[in-house]
């Protein structure tokens, strides 16, 4: 307080700051994704699940065109090879079990090898495994696509119109979530062979339904906004209402969940598969591979350790990823 | 300020009753009639839930009013079919600026096209450049500048949003404005600025405002009449500066006695007057034009009282 006694009233200059010069923002126009890509980038064990990903689906794309081995040819000379990487003599990926050079003994040619082995029939467990993680992506897929299409388009029209509608639909929702997926599977069993097709119906039944219900309670919430109301008084229509105001404010929620749906999905495929009601028996997928592996397992544990490192790294590269995604949309739970 | 005194609009025993027949059901509105004059500025003040932004959303056909006519320019609004033609025209001729700043921009759109959404719908632009040109045009006249447009909604503060806000609004060139609690939201300093851009507007425009707050002193500064509205109904209804000098309605006359004045000596004299309700609200009482242009909720007798006291 003393100080100021020696700054003298005339030590002070009015500023003068131009009106425009007062509204300038300096900071450059981030985008409101840009931004969650930002705080995506800074969580490592996302990001390193996203390339995982990249990695684990771009191998299954390519094995549409090209795989080691041919991954249903059968030869019953080649059973049981245990993996083995080039003449490279790598414990355990050198062809031996028991001390015993397998290759050698069912006189596979040289320069043939199987990098994961192979499995009762002589089938090359790298190729099965490879086509059966394309398997999972296209489940992926599809689940995605119901997910977007048909959880998203419920839970808005249901959110937007409140009223009878909105209760007509949620008990529809209800009476659909009480029926576990895996009676419907069984149910579809009646009425189709096992395979994909059923899978795909049980899917297309049970996966949208967390999807449609969270979109619903964020409609809500929107719907009731300033800024939706200010679009309504400006005459705009519902649907454009939802297109250019409900979507691009719920996606964040339609990413996040979706990528918490289709590790399920591929989950669901797997076991179906595993337990004998999924995929039938040529075709490979995580599921059959570890049922096949499972029966091997006290003397050729490969075939079941390398599939299961699969799903297990899907999953949980999926999940790591989803919550990166989550963290980094919604900021709050960011800080 | 009123130049001439034909309504624009007119409200007619207007009642608006959410969620009719189930056990929590709110009468917003009863029986609530009033006019607003062309080119004027009507003030709607009360408490928190005395209906004034449901007034507001049922002159604007946010709400579908329960029973009651609400005419613009002769027009009843009230039936209009939603996505009829008419409708989409009253929609350009009535525009609504609201409380929120923060809630009331779609976070996910560039403020280019939070303005331009009018000119979309009514298709008031017929080529990118002209948009453009049009929301530089709007943003200068809001105080903003066009390097702002290719920006954010969250990088702006409270008093630059709701500037962003009455600029959406003025984008369909409208006739009325419904502002509601348009300044509740910013603080002292913006508060002025944004009330002085909404007079300054009204005047270069003609517009016609119906601003609601529930802060008397300010609505005294930008309204050439007052309305005071209490549980759904309209109590008191003057000119601004007979509400605030001659209220009637005890109403009125209790909120005005909680304005607290910046001079220690009367602050300290003031005496709030408490209000009851019972007394004055219900039973056989209507609006009245008590004394010319001067209307009060009472009964007969309240009323050949009013006229007897002045
Ligand atoms: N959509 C709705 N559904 C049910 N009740 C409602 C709805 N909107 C408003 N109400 C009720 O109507 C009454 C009037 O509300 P309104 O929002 O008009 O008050 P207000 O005067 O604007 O208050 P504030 O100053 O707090 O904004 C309140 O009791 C409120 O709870
Ligand atoms: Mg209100």
């Amino acid at each position: 307080m003393a100080a100021s006694k020696h700054i003298a009233p005339d030590a002070f200059k009015l500023a003068h700051v131009a009106a425009t010069e007062k509204e300038y923002i300096a900071a450059p126009a981030l985008t409101f994704s840009q931004d969650a890509m930002r705080r995506l980038k800074q969580n490592k064990a996302a990001v390193i699940s996203f390339w995982l990903l990249v990695i684990i689906f771009a191998a299954a794309l390519l094995s549409l065109v090209i795989t080691p081995h041919d991954p249903n040819a059968q030869n019953l000379n080649y059973t049981y090879l245990p993996p083995k990487w080039g003449d490279l003599n790598i414990p355990f990926f050198n062809g031996h079990e028991n001390g015993i050079d397998m290759y050698a003994r069912n006189q596979v040619p040289k320069g043939t090898y199987f990098l994961l082995g192979t499995d009762y029939l002589g089938r090359d467990l790298l190729s099965r495994i490879l086509v059966g993680t394309r398997i999972s992506l296209f489940i992926a897929v599809i689940a995605t696509l119901f997910d977007l299409v048909v959880g998203v388009g419920y839970g808005i029209i249901s959110g937007w119109n409140g009223g009878w509608i909105d209760t007509l639909m949620q008990r529809v929702i209800e009476i659909i979530s009480s029926v576990p997926n895996l009676v419907v599977v069984i149910l579809m069993l009646l009425v189709f062979k096992p395979g994909l097709k059923s899978i795909i119906v049980a899917i297309a039944v049970t996966s949208w339904i967390t999807m449609a219900r969270l979109i619903r309670a964020q409609t809500l919430k929107l719907k009731d906004q300033e800024f939706v109301l200010a679009a309504k008084t400006l005459g705009e229509s519902s649907f454009q209402i939802a297109l250019k105001h409900l979507v691009p404010n719920l996606s964040s929620t339609i990413i996040i969940q979706t990528m918490f749906t289709i590790p399920t999905a591929i989950f669901f495929e797997a076991f179906l598969s595993y337990i004998g009601i999924g995929l039938p028996a040529p075709t490979a997928s995580l599921g059959t591979l570890l049922n096949d592996g499972q029966k091997a397992l006290q003397t050729q544990p490969y075939l079941l350790i390398y599939p299961a490192i699969v799903i297990v790294v899907l999953m949980l590269a999926f999940n790591l990823l989803a919550d990166g995604l989550r963290d980094a949309f919604d900021p709050r739970s960011a800080h | 300020m009123i130049t001439d005194k034909t309504p624009l609009v007119q409200v007619r025993h207007l009642v608006q009753t959410f969620n009719a027949g189930k056990k929590d059901e709110v009468r917003a509105l009863q029986d609530v009639s009033f006019d607003i004059y062309k080119g004027e500025t009507l003030g709607l003040v009360g408490e928190s839930g005395s209906g004034k932004t449901t007034t507001g959303r049922a002159l604007i056909r946010l709400y579908q009013p329960t029973s009651g006519e609400v005419l613009f320019a002769g027009q009843d609004i009230a039936k209009l079919k939603n996505g009829s033609a008419q409708m989409l025209a009253f929609r350009r001729q009535t525009q609504m600026i609201f409380q929120d700043p923060y809630a009331s921009l779609n976070p996910r759109m560039k403020v280019k096209d939070i303005i331009a959404e009018g000119l979309d719908i009514h298709h008031l632009v017929h080529s990118p450049q002209e948009r453009d040109a049009r929301v530089a045009e709007l943003l200068a006249e809001v105080g903003l500048n066009e390097d702002h447009a290719s920006r954010y909604p969250h990088e702006f503060s409270g008093g630059q949003r709701q500037r962003i806000g009455i600029a959406r609004a003025l984008a369909v060139e409208p006739q009325f404005i419904i502002a509601d609690e348009p300044i509740s939201a910013l603080d002292v300093s913006i508060q002025a600025q944004v009330v002085n851009l909404l007079k300054d507007i009204q005047d270069k425009k003609g517009l016609t405002y119906l601003f609601i707050a529930h802060d008397l002193s300010m609505v005294k500064y930008i309204s050439d009449r007052i309305a005071v509205m209490h549980n759904g109904r309209l109590v008191e209804l003057a000119s601004a500066a007979e509400v605030y000098h001659h209220p009637l309605h005890p109403y009125t006359k209790s909120l005005l006695s909680a304005i607290p004045e910046p001079d220690p000596d009367s602050e300290r004299q003031r005496v709030p007057i408490a209000y009851d309700a019972r007394q004055a609200e219900g039973g056989q009482r209507q609006l009245v034009e008590v004394l010319p242009a001067h209307y009060v909720y009472a009964t007969a007798a309240e009323v050949a009282a009013y006229r007897q006291s002045n």
